[in-house]
């Protein structure tokens, strides 16, 4: 049962004030230093990217409808695929959670008035709008069409596209990553209340943490990577060409140091927020805390010891890659381990199915598919015929979306109350999680049929055999994006009219539950002290405050 | 204020005097044949350098453990990708090229 | 971070002590390091593979880099690290003449640096060894590369002055952010529970100083010059 209808709003005669209406005005929000109205500016960016990137979905599923290509060019649809992959991973999947939940939640959550660096906080914003506008140009001025993956020679030598630009605006972006990671570190270090200790930090803030240290040293890899792409395109000097001396394996080397671990920055976030709503909404202590705690790190850690299971045919040597599928088999440990832990606590536990738990079920279930078929692509035999197919376009979009965004998604409505101090309509965020889980199982499960039947990604055009299922995941993908068009509704309708949250409207335990919603600008209105472990919800009654 | 110890005068001019000494020596070797130890002497030496900078005029020595994770995180992530590079590209010369296919004899399946 | 006033210690609004924000400040710049080693890492991991991969070529090439001015250019880059870590001392038992004085020092050796390095690059452009541009040496030059392999040579060089530039990069950032603590020093807003700002500078000055401590044997002594 909904907890939400328990709380009574809070009659007030004037609003109090809080960080939404301490001040208005244009410049109160581009030159704020409050993390809290950072998050939203960077809520905007990425909405807006996402539909973009939607967008280009779109457009390739209604392509994809016909065996000869429906709608576009190949050139074009080279395009659209790699304009898909570069927004929704740069632009949206990377910045989604740490950027707008982790920058909402992290000072809130350790009883801090904001981050340890406020003004490198919103500058981290300015450089990724700008990153934005180099990929934008690119995007306008005919687009990319090397894949999301920029391989070399074709991006530095032949690709015939705007390779330029969209390579120094994901180098820029890569600087908004390393600020926002630098400071969570910090502020989790050092900015903690009184008697928040590591293990009394509610597990979302391990993973933010965790999440940062690869932010922190795997993004500047990725940026050398790709200013040594753009000084090959310029200058043609020959460090990854063949043809002038170099070698196109070193590029996949420091372009997969950096993008394997940019997996776990998607889904690590989100694993935070499934284990906030996983123990809330069965009202039950997270079973395993610590083991949860660590597995995040030993995640970040192992995360940088497998980037060559994606160069298993690409010539590197047979040995490293045998080394390599070992430790991806590794990886796949602390991530199981998390499901075990998120399934204990739900057993026997009072579980009410609001729309954040919707989201959570679905992400367990989504995400143990997408981890599993993980497992096909780590082991060398079957990832040679697999790879390149659309079973690894299946596979990572389980991960990804049915990981990642659903993680996200549930996130934003466990703590829209708090953002917002509104309620969104529940029945309507039921309608819209179930639909989007349909609508995503429809668009994606028929591609790991496809992959495994020898559909090749990145193609426009297919053999005629394949026209079922292919038609059956654009289906999927309509339905999908209805889905993903209903909260974004009704986020905007709930900030006028959404009946008032009050400060727990979950019953909740953590910081951020006991202070108003909207927060007020410096968070908390007395400085909190902590006395008890996270997740304390077989001992007190939270929420009625 | 934190307790950030005063280095005495005396320890900076000597790590400094001990940082010019090492120029001279990495310098010289360079004109010594030492086969391929001239590369580990170079780098021994730039090595050794570095902790000297690191630990007395970054003050190391006297900084928290924290900063002792930070900076021995960033040289093993550092190796790690070294490492793992060299990994494969020292090692696809184990196994001998396979033989060239010829189009007269396809390959036959067990 | 914060803001400072003369004489006394600023606490910015989210800290709680000036310990705190002491702390903070110093973290901060340690992994904002750790992140410049990631950077430059990506550097020297092509490098050292393409230098082992291509030795000869790497060695010819490192040989007709002058090595006087290298050795001379570490020197004087150690020398501005030594000057830096004075004027933190001096910030830090509250010498405003002192710190000035040393943080000007500072500031000059490292544009002395910088110009035998600019130097160093017009050589490079008399000799015709800049990569895509002007890569086509001749006489004496083409004779002491040729053997190694011109195309291998020119890898050297990508790699020379992409390092080197980047490196020079931070220098000039880091003369920017030496000039900005100057100003500060002479409106006298550091004093002994207050001095962050420089001990952070100095970190990254020295950081960079570590970074041609590699350079130097990496791209100047690789093949021995005997
Ligand atoms: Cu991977």
């Amino acid at each position: 049962m909904s907890t939400a209808t328990t709380v009574a709003p809070e009659p007030r005669a004037a609003t109090p004030l809080n960080y939404l209406n301490v001040e208005y005005g244009w410049r109160s929000w581009l030159f704020t230093k409050d993390h809290k109205r950072i998050a939203l500016l960077y809520l905007i960016s990425i909405t807006f990217y996402f539909f973009i990137g939607g967008a280009f979905a779109v457009l390739m599923r209604i392509h994809l409808i016909d065996p000869q290509g429906a709608l576009v060019q190949p050139e074009t649809y080279n395009k659209l695929f790699t304009m898909h992959g570069i927004i929704m991973i740069f632009f949206f999947l990377i910045p989604s959670i740490p950027s707008v939940l982790g920058n909402f939640l992290v000072p809130l959550m350790i009883g801090a008035r904001d981050l340890a660096f406020p003004r490198l906080n919103l500058l981290s914003w300015y450089i990724y709008m700008l990153g934005g506008a180099f990929t934008m140009y690119s995007v306008i001025h005919g687009g990319v069409d090397t894949g999301w993956t920029f391989y070399t020679p074709y991006s530095s030598t032949y690709a015939n596209s705007q390779v330029i630009p969209a390579a120094l605006g994901i180098f820029i972006t890569g600087f908004s990553s390393i600020l926002t990671g630098l400071n969570f570190i910090v502020t989790i270090h050092k900015m903690r209340a009184p008697g928040m200790t590591w293990f009394r930090m509610p597990l979302f803030l391990w993973s933010m943490y965790a999440t940062s240290i690869i932010f922190v040293l795997g993004t500047p890899v990725l940026a050398i990577a790709l200013f040594l792409l753009f000084l090959e395109r310029v200058f043609q000097v020959g460090i990854f060409t063949p043809a002038l001396g170099g070698d196109p394996l070193l590029f996949q080397h420091l372009f997969w140091f950096y993008s394997h671990p940019a997996v776990y920055i998607m889904i690590l976030p989100a694993m935070g927020v499934i284990s906030e709503i996983v123990p809330c909404f069965s009202r039950k202590r997270i079973f395993g805390y610590k083991v949860i705690g660590f597995s995040s790190v030993a995640i970040a850690v192992l995360s940088f010891l497998v980037w060559g299971h994606h160069m298993f045919v690409t010539g590197q040597s047979i040995y490293t890659g045998l080394v390599f599928s070992a430790l991806s088999f590794m990886v796949a440990i602390p991530s199981a381990i998390k499901v075990f832990n998120w399934t204990a606590t739900l057993y026997k536990g009072s579980i009410s199915y609001d729309a954040p738990m919707l989201y959570a079920l679905g992400f367990i279930g989504l995400f143990t598919m997408g981890g599993l078929t993980g497992l096909f692509l780590a082991s060398l035999s079957t990832d040679v015929q697999l790879n390149g197919t659309y079973f690894i376009v299946a596979h990572f979009h389980y991960i990804m979306v049915g990981g990642a965004v659903m993680g996200y998604l549930g996130g934003m409505h466990y703590w829209w109350p708090k953002i917002s101090g509104r309620l969104y309509p529940e029945i309507w965020a039921r309608l819209a999680a179930a639909i989007i889980f349909v609508g995503f199982n429809l668009t994606f499960f028929p591609q790991f049929m496809l992959g495994y039947l020898g559909m090749p990604r990145r193609y426009a055009f297919y053999p005629a055999e394949f026209q079922f299922l292919n038609v059956m995941s654009s289906a999927g993908a309509s339905i999908l994006g209805v889905g993903y068009l209903i909260p974004l509704i009704y986020f905007a309708w709930s900030m006028r009219y959404g009946p008032i949250a009050g400060p727990n409207p979950w019953g909740a335990t953590g910081l951020e539950w006991q202070t108003p919603s909207p927060p007020p600008k410096d968070n908390f209105e007395q400085p909190p002290a902590v006395a008890d472990e996270a997740y304390d919800y077989a001992h007190q009654e939270v929420g009625l405050v | 204020m934190a307790a950030q110890p005063i280095v005495p005068f005396r320890t900076y001019v000597l790590v400094f005097v001990a940082l010019l000494v090492l120029v001279a020596l990495t310098t010289g070797a360079a004109f010594i044949d030492l086969g391929p130890f001239n590369t580990v002497v170079a780098l021994g030496i730039a090595f050794i350098k570095m902790m000297l900078v690191l630990l007395f005029f970054m003050h190391l020595l006297h900084s928290n453990k924290l900063t002792h994770v930070t900076a021995v995180a960033a040289a093993f992530w550092l190796l790690l990708l070294i490492g793992l590079v060299f990994a494969d590209y020292t090692s696809r010369g184990w196994i001998p090229d396979p033989a060239p296919w010829s189009s007269s004899a396809p390959p036959t399946h067990p | 971070m914060s803001e400072a006033h003369s004489g006394r210690i600023h606490i910015a609004h989210q800290f709680e002590s000036s310990d705190q924000q002491h702390e903070a400040g110093t973290l901060g710049i340690w992994i904002f390091l750790a992140t410049e080693v990631m950077f430059f890492g990506g550097l020297f991991t092509g490098y050292a593979l393409d230098r082992w991969l291509y030795y000869p070529a790497f060695a010819a090439a490192s040989r007709i880099l002058d090595i006087r001015l290298g050795a001379i250019n570490t020197a004087v880059l150690l020398t501005s690290s030594f000057t830096m870590a004075l004027s933190v001392r001096a910030a830090q038992t509250a010498k405003r003449g002192a710190l000035a004085l040393l943080l000007i020092l500072t500031m000059l050796l490292g544009a002395v640096f910088l110009g035998i390095k600019g130097f160093e690059y017009y050589q490079k452009f008399v000799e015709h060894v800049v990569p895509s541009l002007d890569f086509a040496p001749q006489g004496e030059v083409l004779a002491r590369l040729a053997p190694g392999g011109l195309g291998h040579a020119q890898l050297f060089f990508c790699f020379y002055f992409f390092m080197t530039g980047l490196h020079a990069l931070h220098m000039i950032v880091g003369l920017g952010l030496l000039f900005v603590l100057l100003l500060r020093a002479l409106g006298s807003e550091f004093n002994a529970g207050y001095y962050a700002p420089v001990e952070v500078t100095g970190l990254y000055w020295h950081f960079v100083d570590i970074i041609w401590i590699f350079l130097f044997p990496l791209l100047y002594l690789i093949g021995g010059r005997f």
